[in-house]
């Protein structure tokens, strides 16, 4: 237990952070360029962090799997950025928003660390604005701002419904300039696959060049993850293909303590699924709740005929519609939280109001049309209407909109202190990999508000005070006994999966199990499915080890082994987050145990038994995770059972 | 529905590549370009073939990882879409469907349909950012943007980095790509004290690369999976006369 110690510094909330700042040990700018920084992932997180960290003068490296630092799957995040700016004079503040992200997490978060995150909130958008990043506008020129769920406040900033991949291309800019002086050396197309531990201290990565196949050793004084979520766990979900655990998973194996595995979000409005040939699930942004209205038919018989195709949602008048967000929680409508929102449109469907295949309900915008006219509408959502009228072949000014909840991102992770750091010193967790600030249930636009805030703000000052005791340890040579051994491991791994030589594809398993992941781990989970599903787990992790099929060879450009490494990873993480949840005996944000839920279907949280945070510890292969705990206090704040009805 | 594919093959950058001829069949029309490539792959695997290897991430347009050439166009028959959003119902059943990688020298094949794309990382390296330490940036609405302008800028941001202009292109050139990162920030008050350096410096690098010379084909604007316009390559052209005359 003596590990969990969050370093969260005394003094009253406002000050924490102000404190830490003017008391924590700086490293001087001499001793600076003697110091290596390992980054891993360039998505918001660490494209912000190595920016940031290359402008202080340390000797930054950092990694990516794909082609290109700009394609980190930060790029996808359409609706917005939160930050407490109040510019629409409508009640916000540093305050106001630490509440809604608390209350928005059910509970699950540390005070502390969201109370800092909605701090430095506002200099996250001083800063992309100053790097050109072309957010929405009024005619003032001035910023706009929209509304999203789970607030009821405008404070979400926006760029069209690409705010991801401009704020993305903003630190990636950042860090290319830093990369051309210099201080931060980039890999392309490589994947961290072990870390090295020297004298209980992270000093260094062994990767993998996935042109070449080569296993490289690099060494930094420090070592920071920055590789997003794992939710691609499920096989079908919003994360980009080579999306991974993995890091994580080597960090975790390695010492690193995982928090609230089972804490995942499902994200209410996702194009429906369409095929069992289908690989990944499409997001639509939330901000498009602003706007639409979610409905189903009040009759059971009208589904069906739609569903049978012999009716159309034009044949069902007004009075027949069902819009249930609206009728449940009259207070929050159509904009409550994601978790809310999702199992609400479950509900719907299993009980047979379902349109499209069944598993779908309409996202309506003809109101708002008739409202604000089509060109307001089109310059809202131009472009995610364009991407839905691809996907789907159906033009949504004209037709509702399909949409079903879909796996979309972790609130679970590292386990991290106040300083971002993990359990192994020298290790930092930043953005969606770790755990720290969203709870149960992360509100729309904090996604994006916490990787910047983590990598430009919050990092680039802890990490020194930990560095600073760091200044005469000189580079270790690469010869070293723990990078051998990380390298002999990764590659003993790498020609065990080569050697099966089986009859099942990768994908075949991870499909197999991401479908079972959904079905006992997504939207609900109960107790028997889940303690069924960890035997099941164990048979296809055996299935894995003795019958996929890897073509080729390992010192080549071969997908299908990448794949294989991070498929074994998932389904480990699978386990894991089936112990999880199973172990959290009550309903709180993305995590619902129908066995704990009130007569009209509300989440029952449980605070006396469960209002901490849930943190594992790997004992080694051949015994079970121990689960610590992280009890939360919350001092600041008034403990209240969610309510978005009044 | 099922296809004809010629797709193709090359070990590495040093090898001879050819065309290879596969037969799909069952296909879903409402299945992606790349699920059918997918679904294409399993059967390689089954046979204990190599599968064709191809870049792509998000599946969602926007990443800009995925290119290819299909039939003749980059990205495929469809217009304003990456490959990983064209669907089958876009072509025929029983069509032959030839694909390849992204043509350019600037961009070489690594292996299969997958090109080396980090030339365009090296331009924006040269230059296409605004210079801003974290943290000394002022109060965002200091900055007063015009309307008209900042939707400018945003529409030049669009671009997703995928490399289909330099494919239209019959000299591979890269002024849209490299106009739609001008563009953006030259029409932004903070991206103004840099701009005659930053645009000296992206087309000194593009020039390097060896990307060719625009001759107002406007065939990357027609590929541009995020319509990105023409119009941008002339302010381009302005912003570099500028900078050279002035």
């Amino acid at each position: 237990m003596e590990k969990i110690n969050t370093k969260i510094p005394k003094g009253p909330l406002e000050e924490k952070w102000a404190h830490y700042k003017a008391t924590q040990k700086l490293v001087n700018p001499a001793n600076k360029r003697k110091l290596d920084i390992i980054v891993v992932g360039t998505g918001l997180a660490g494209a912000s962090a190595a920016a940031s960290l290359g402008e202080l003068g340390f000797n930054v490296k950092v990694f990516c799997y794909q082609d290109s630092p700009r394609r980190a799957h930060s790029i996808a995040a359409q609706g917005g950025i939160n930050a407490a700016k109040n510019y629409t004079n409508d009640g916000d503040s540093v305050y106001r928003l630490f509440y809604d992200t608390i209350k928005g997490g059910d509970y699950r978060s540390r005070e502390s660390n969201v109370y800092r995150l909605a701090e430095v909130s506002g200099s996250i958008i001083d800063q992309c604005v100053a790097q050109g990043v072309p957010f929405a506008r009024d005619y003032g020129g001035l910023l706009e701002n929209r509304s999203f769920g789970g607030a009821q406040v405008s404070r979400t900033f926006y760029a069209r419904g690409q705010t991801g991949q401009q704020l993305l291309l903003g630190a990636y800019g950042a860090m290319m300039r830093q990369i051309n002086k210099g201080t931060v050396a980039l890999y392309i197309r490589m994947e961290m696959l072990d870390i090295v531990i020297i004298d209980g201290k992270a000093r260094g990565i062994v990767t993998r060049n996935l042109l070449t196949g080569n296993i490289e050793r690099h060494f930094g004084h420090a070592v920071v993850l920055a590789t997003g979520g794992y939710g691609r766990a499920f096989f079908l979900s919003t994360m980009a293909m080579g999306s991974n655990g993995s890091a994580i998973w080597q960090a975790y194996k390695k010492g690193a303590y995982f928090a609230n595995p089972s804490f995942v979000q499902i994200h209410p409005t996702c194009i429906p699924v369409h095929g069992d040939y289908q690989s990944k699930l499409t997001l639509m942004s939330e901000s498009l709740r602003n706007d639409g209205r979610i409905w189903v038919p009040k009759k059971k018989e009208d589904a069906e005929a739609i569903r049978n195709r012999i009716k159309s949602h034009r044949d069902i008048p007004e009075s027949e519609r069902d819009y249930y967000l609206e009728r449940r929680y009259p207070a929050f409508g159509n904009l409550v939280p994601r978790d809310v929102a999702s199992r609400a449109a479950k509900e719907r469907c299993d009980a047979g109001y379902g349109v499209g295949s069944g598993l779908a309900v309409y996202l309506d915008f003809s109101d708002a049309v008739k409202r604000l006219g089509i060109d307001t509408i089109r310059e809202r959502y131009g472009n995610l209407f364009q991407m839905y009228d691809k996907l789907v072949d159906e033009d949504p000014y004209q037709n509702p909109m399909m949409i079903y909840p879909a796996i979309h991102y972790c609130m679970g992770g590292l386990w991290v202190d106040y300083e971002l750091m993990t359990t192994i010193p020298g290790l930092y967790s930043i953005g969606e990999c770790n755990f720290s600030d969203h709870g149960a249930n992360r509100l729309g636009a904090s996604a994006l508000m916490q990787g910047l805030a983590d990598g430009y703000f919050i990092l680039p000052y802890t990490i020194q005070n930990y560095l600073a005791d760091d200044i005469l340890t000189p580079k270790i040579p690469l010869e070293h006994h723990a990078f051998e051994m990380a390298e002999k491991s990764v590659k003993e791994k790498i020609t065990k999966m080569m050697q099966i030589r089986g009859k099942t594809s990768v994908d075949t398993i991870h499909r197999k199990f991401g479908l079972l992941l959904w079905e006992t781990a997504g939207m609900e989970r109960n107790r028997q499915d889940l303690e069924k599903t960890i035997q099941e787990f164990k048979a296809l992790k055996e299935e894995f080890w003795s019958d996929i099929r890897i073509p080729g060879n390992d010192h080549e450009l071969n997908p299908e082994l990448e794949k294989a490494g991070r498929v074994a990873d998932f389904i480990e993480i699978g386990a894991l987050m089936v112990r999880d949840a199973l172990s959290r005996e009550e309903s709180c944000g993305g995590h619902f145990r129908t066995e704990y839920q009130t007569e009209d279907g509300e989440a029952m949280r449980n605070d006396n038994d469960f209002m901490h945070v849930a943190v594992w510890e790997c004992r080694g292969p051949d015994h079970e995770p121990a689960l610590h705990e992280e009890s939360l206090s919350y001092e600041n704040i008034k403990i209240q059972t969610r309510d978005y009805k009044h | 529905m099922d296809f004809i594919l010629k797709i193709w093959r090359q070990q590495d950058s040093q090898a001879k590549g050819k065309f290879e001829t596969y037969q799909v069949t069952g296909i879903s029309p409402d299945c992606s370009f790349l699920e059918m490539l997918d679904i294409l792959n399993n059967r390689l695997i089954d046979r204990f073939e190599k599968p064709i290897c191809y870049d792509h991430d998000c599946r969602e347009g926007i990443c800009g990882s995925c290119g290819l050439y299909i039939n003749g166009r980059p990205h495929g028959p469809d217009s304003a879409i990456t490959t990983c959003q064209l669907h089958m119902r876009r072509f025929r059943d029983g069509d032959t469907i030839i694909v390849e990688p992204w043509r350019a020298k600037p961009f070489p094949v690594i292996k299969d349909l997958v090109v080396d794309r980090s030339a365009f990382d090296e331009i924006i390296m040269a230059g296409g950012y605004i210079s801003v330490h974290t943290g000394s940036a002022p109060e965002a609405n200091t900055i007063a943007v015009p309307k008209v302008k900042a939707e400018i800028s945003m529409d030049a941001a669009a671009c997703i980095g995928c490399g289909a202009c330099v494919a239209a292109c019959k000299n591979a050139s890269a002024m849209l790509f490299v106009a739609s990162k001008i563009s953006q920030l030259a029409v932004l008050p903070q991206g103004i004290v840099e701009a005659k350096e930053r645009v000296r410096k992206m087309v000194a690098r593009m020039d390097e690369l060896g990307f060719g010379n625009c001759t107002n084909t406007g065939a990357c604007e027609a590929e541009c999976p995020k319509g990105i316009s023409l119009t941008h390559i002339a302010r381009l052209n302005r912003e570099y006369f500028a900078a050279k005359l002035l």
